[in-house]
């Protein structure tokens, strides 16, 4: 266990199970996320990482299990045509509030400027007034380096220009975890480097962090958790300088070698 | 060509143009109303609402506009319940048998280019105002009803010029629009070949103004393709 180990609780889920059709992605399993924590969560595509992901903010919705934000656990029921449901959407899209997500492909709103996105949920949602939802929104611009681009449209960004807008959009939420769906992946390879950097500074500021990573170099350094999933499971979990040198499963090393060497 | 014959048929036919008018503009106004209800019950995702819009669409879609009109018009009175209703006031009415035809009728048409561009928008950004926490009608009036406006625009503006020609049919039950001002004049003169061009050109008028205001609307609307907004990093795109 980890010295941060000690904060409180930001996100937690108890065996999560998640099939799609014959194929069972999630096979049990628990993580806890605690205030300040960077957890890198690696795995072979198809290991459930993603979808792992997608079940803590309700995206997608677990058959099994429980998740509970910031104490509150989200009440989820059988549903009346099968799989489950929540019992009150109202609850699951205020916990969402709290947990923001940026995608591999972005996913800006492509009919809004890059402010009209980052102030978006803000405005609308938590309901704040829109001057000063404007007033962040440049500062949070500036932080992630594309203040001149407030007024551009995504199609008018480049990748790495767009990935950082939707980190200045989950920013401005204020939300209490951040999670990140392999946020580099589809990036031209000299663009990875802008995002990686704002996400190391995020790290920095002692935000807590879930992050679905192809990036080894990125786990490595910046996280103070990672956890290894094969076929649905976690396979091992640990400190990163623990697994990246004394992996003890045989997939982990299979699977280390074949990223940091291939 | 009599050129005094053709202002007099002119004159005469300018006179339909406001009740033409008026029952393009109706129509169209409360279809699209009763379109995006009928796109959302093919979107909701109930099997009961999804198969009621579907037949709903394809009686109003599979049967010619002037049968519709007939149905309602003489239909409607053979029944003892609707005269005696408090809406055979309606119904009696041609103009309004023939404004509920055309408006039956036209959100069968525009549900489906409305579901058609609602269905446009990328998964990703619906999911993306999900994970922010909006509620569905929030991202419905937010996200995915602006974007699909846009692309819905072009067909949109196709069913307009179309009821606004549809509009000529409601002459059959009597109405003196522009093409029942016509019938009557070339029941009167024998010259169908005048009274139809001057009709003609009184209808490619309204669609040509028409046609314009439905360009004017979709570069306003999408600014992100046609880079207004934008400043000097776009220029205007060549036309």
């Amino acid at each position: 266990m980890t010295a941060e180990s000690s904060n409180a609780c930001a996100v937690s889920a108890h065996n999560l199970r998640k099939r799609f059709g014959a194929l069972e992605v999630l096979r049990g399993i628990s993580l806890d996320a605690h205030e300040g924590d960077v957890i890198s969560i690696l795995g072979a595509s198809g290991s459930g990482k993603s979808t792992l992901l997608r079940c803590i903010n309700l995206l997608e919705i677990p058959d099994d299990g429980e998740i509970v934000v910031a104490g509150e656990t989200i009440g989820l029921r059988n549903g009346r045509r099968g799989g489950r449901e929540p019992v009150d959407r109202r609850q699951v899209d205020r916990i969402r509030t709290q947990i923001a997500m940026v995608f591999q492909s972005f996913n800006l709103w492509s009919h809004m400027t890059v402010i009209e996105n980052v102030i978006e949920a803000p405005v609308h949602v938590q309901r704040r007034p829109r001057a000063d939802a404007l007033r962040e929104a440049e500062a949070l611009l500036d932080k992630v380096g594309i203040a001149d681009k407030r007024n551009a449209y995504p199609a008018h960004l480049s990748g790495g220009q767009q990935q950082r807008a939707a980190i200045a959009r989950a920013l401005a939420m204020h939300p209490r975890v951040m999670l990140f769906d392999e946020p580099t992946s589809a990036l031209d390879p000299e663009l990875v480097g802008e995002v990686l950097r704002v996400m190391r500074a995020l790290a920095g500021e002692g935000r807590t962090m879930l992050v679905v990573t192809h990036e080894m170099g990125f786990a490595r350094e910046v996280s103070n958790r990672v956890v290894f999933l094969n076929q649905g499971v976690i396979e091992e979990e640990g400190k990163p300088a623990d697994l990246f040198t004394t992996p003890r499963s045989e997939r982990l090393r299979q699977f280390l070698s074949s990223h940091l060497h291939g | 060509m009599d050129s005094d014959f053709l202002v007099e048929t002119m004159k005469l036919l300018l006179a339909g143009v406001p009740l033409t008018f008026k029952l393009a503009f109706y129509s169209i106004a409360a279809g699209a109303v009763f379109a995006v209800l009928l796109a959302l019950m093919r979107l909701s995702g109930s099997r009961v609402l999804d198969y009621a819009a579907r037949s709903y669409v394809f009686v109003f879609r599979g049967t010619p506009l002037l049968v519709q009109i007939f149905l309602i018009y003489y239909g409607l009175g053979q029944f003892p319940d609707v005269r005696e209703s408090v809406l055979w006031p309606f119904f009696r009415e041609p103009y309004w048998c023939a404004l509920l035809a055309l408006t039956l009728n036209t959100a069968a048409y525009s549900s489906e280019i409305i579901r058609g561009g609602i269905l446009s928008v990328p998964f990703g950004q619906i999911e993306a105002a999900r994970a922010c926490g909006m509620s569905r009608a929030l991202i419905f009036r937010r996200i995915t009803m602006p974007q699909g406006l846009i692309v819905a625009l072009p067909a949109y503006g196709n069913e307009i010029i179309l009821m606004t020609r549809s509009t000529a049919l409601a002459s059959v039950i009597t109405l003196m629009e522009v093409t029942g001002i016509a019938s009557k004049i070339i029941a009167e003169t024998f010259r169908p070949v005048e009274v139809f061009v001057c009709a003609g050109a009184i209808y490619l008028l309204l669609n040509f103004a028409i046609s314009r205001a439905v360009a004017l609307l979709e570069r306003r609307l999408s600014p992100q393709i046609h880079g207004a907004k934008h400043g000097t990093d776009a220029p205007e795109p060549a036309r």
